[in-house]
């Protein structure tokens, strides 16, 4: 049952897709580690570093895509998935320092330490193993989107107005992760990492190493949203984004199929931000800021949102125009992301990826017509020399 | 009248009793009361705000009656579910604007309609059977579509978004089907092939329409509700009813 649910998932875009990630999961590694820091190929360490971070967040657009583009729910609020997760895997770094801190405390992070703490909260233990660390990065986004999923969509909020609260959602978690008796570190939140599984989390072997896990994470959930689209239930998402009603007059429970997406979505995003701290090296309530989750909609929009490699592709663009672009005019780039969402919705609908398939679906239904029109004789060639 | 309609209930398929609502003072139905039996087709007329539309509302569960009893086959009480479970139950709605889901073809529009167990996981692991497969081709017979079955629904005219819609709800294999307005904006040809599609779905299940076009009604040739301020104002044959002085005096006249 399951092999068959995951077969479904692959089309040829998707095959392609997965294909270039793993190719780019043992490519860049072997470029970096193997070859000398002179050689025209050699990727340095900190591109290495950027693109995993772009991957991620190519997998935190994936994840919005899946509730935005397929069933037309628009969260403002996912950037606060994503900082979770973040924060679960903040929290198993900030253990594996021991005693190494400033502080030098075997057990308590410096920043306990200097609140002048006396215990480990209870809500950190456990965090200083790995595979509870990583049950975290996807329960507790998980149960927040059920949560909040579950009163949400049963008093049926609806358009403006559910993407109003997750806004509001993400903003008041902003504010608690800013108190200092909160227990995340307030301010300054999660940093000064020194090692991940027993690794150097500097060293260039494990930023190699952190790069193709997230490709092949992106991967992985790639697959995994393009065979939850494909099936029956991926449909009936697509008929609750067109016509709730008639969904729910044709007897579907449209909460429960809203919860499920949404639940499924909050955890990828989640997975997506464990893997984009020990890159970035810090996670701190910034993350929640409540633009950061209006960027991800406009790296979805550009790439082409209701296509599952659109928002991989926008992410990537947009992410990597706003690392060049910061560089050379560092206080244009706000304008430059409002005017790039302003010119998408109104030229690109489709996004860059929708227009593409959409023009390519063109040609080939122009050329079968060609075909069709061709003389009997022509038509008939390919036939004959069988 | 109300003893006797009292005695109807457990032989009904539908049965209405005193069903009253208002919205912000305004009382949309009145004490209104009447009785489907299995099998029939049922036509519903009546003026603009005469509750028609807020009648249908409250049968498929969307909106919970002020007061009054309304009970499915004799003893299931609709006004204690919902939307989604009264569509379980075997009661199909077709709006007065034709609604289909535009981005899927007519068979996925269909498919999706199935009668099939329409939770999360046996929708996630569904896998079309060679059962259902039989089932879509015949509905695409009846509603006379099996040519545009890989079409978008959102290319498809109106007229045949409406018969796709009928289509979606005999997929849902309902006993009671109610169909808001389903000429409107037809052709007269349309029209005359929708009567004969409708009383072809009759044979199998009770149907109720709510027209306002009384040469289709006519065409139906079967028992007619009149409806006026929430309440019903006069029921029989078509013939009947149009000479009914209130009903001229109310709606026809006017």
């Amino acid at each position: 049952m399951i092999t068959s649910f995951l077969m479904r998932s692959f089309d040829r875009s998707i095959l392609i897709a997965v294909a270039i990630l793993v190719g780019l999961a043992m490519l860049v590694p072997a470029l970096n580690l193997l070859t000398a820091p002179d050689h025209p190929l050699h990727v340095p360490t900190y591109l290495v570093s950027l693109f995993g971070k772009y991957l991620t967040y190519a997998l935190l657009a994936l994840a919005l895509d899946l509730v935005w583009g397929f069933c037309g729910i628009l969260s403002l609020g996912h950037a606060a998935f994503f900082a979770l997760g973040g924060y679960a895997m903040g929290m198993y770094l900030m253990r594996q320092i021991g005693a190494r801190g400033s502080y030098g405390n075997p057990l308590l992070p410096d920043f306990m330490v200097f609140l002048n703490w006396k215990e480990l909260p209870w809500f950190w233990h456990g965090f200083d193993m790995f595979w509870f660390a990583a049950l975290m990065v996807v329960l507790v986004p998980g149960l927040l989107a059920f949560v909040f999923g579950w009163f949400a969509f049963r008093s049926r909020v609806n358009g403006v107005y559910l993407s109003i609260i997750t806004q509001a959602m993400t903003y008041a978690l902003l504010l608690a992760f800013f108190r200092n008796d909160m227990g995340f570190g307030g301010n300054n939140g999660l940093t000064d990492f020194k090692d991940i599984l027993g690794f150097n989390i500097q060293a260039d072997g494990t930023r190699a190493a952190l790069f193709a896990a997230s490709a092949l994470m992106l991967a992985l959930c790639l697959i995994l949203s393009s065979a939850i689209v494909r099936s029956k239930y991926g449909k009936v998402l697509v008929a609750v984004r067109d016509a709730e009603s008639r969904t729910r007059f044709l007897g579907y429970r449209v909460e429960h199929i809203k919860l499920f997406a949404f639940t499924v979505s909050a955890m990828m995003a989640g997975i997506a931000g464990a893997l984009y701290v020990p890159q970035v090296g810090i996670i701190n309530p910034g993350e929640f800021e409540p633009g950061n989750s209006i960027e991800v909609v406009i790296w979805t929009a550009v790439g082409g949102r209701g296509t599952l490699i659109g928002p991989i592709v926008g992410a990537i663009l947009v992410n990597g125009g706003k690392s060049i672009f910061t560089a050379a005019f560092p206080e244009f780039w706000l304008f430059a992301l409002g005017g790039l969402f302003v010119l998408v919705t109104l030229f690109l609908p489709k996004g860059v990826v929708g227009t593409a398939g959409a023009y390519l679906a063109r040609r080939r239904a122009q050329r079968k017509a060609q075909a069709d029109q061709m003389p009997d004789n022509l038509a008939a060639e390919p036939m004959a020399a069988e | 009248m109300n003893q006797t309609i009292g005695q109807t209930r457990p032989t009904s398929l539908l049965y209405l009793d005193g069903v009253s609502v208002s919205f912000d003072g305004f009382k949309a139905l009145n004490a209104l009361s009447f009785v489907i039996e299995p099998g029939e087709l049922r036509a519903i007329i009546g003026p603009n705000g005469a509750g028609k539309t807020t009648m249908m509302d409250i049968i498929t569960g969307k909106t919970r009656p002020d007061e009054g009893q309304v009970f499915f086959k004799g003893e299931i009480d609709l006004t204690k579910k919902d939307e989604a479970e009264i569509a379980s139950l075997g009661i199909g709605r077709k709006f007065q604007k034709p609604t289909v889901f535009e981005s899927h073809t007519v068979w996925d529009n269909l498919e999706l309609a199935l009668n099939r167990k329409r939770g999360v996981f046996p929708t996630l692991f569904y896998r079309l059977t060679a059962e259902d497969r039989a089932r879509i081709e015949e509905i695409l017979v009846t509603i006379r579509m099996s040519s545009r079955r890989d079409d978008l629904a959102a290319n498809l005219s109106h007229g045949q978004k409406q018969w796709l819609e009928i289509g979606m709800l005999l997929a849902q294999e309902p006993e009671l089907l109610l169909v808001d307005e389903p000429v409107a904006g037809m052709t007269d040809a349309e029209t005359a092939e929708t009567a004969i599609l409708l009383k072809e779905i009759a044979r199998t299940r009770s149907v109720v329409v709510v027209e306002h076009d009384m040469g289709f009604i006519r065409e139906l040739g079967v028992k007619v509700t009149c409806l006026a301020e929430g309440a019903v104002l006069a029921e029989g044959s078509i013939d009947f009813v149009s000479s009914d002085p209130k009903v001229i005096e109310n709606y026809l006249g006017r």
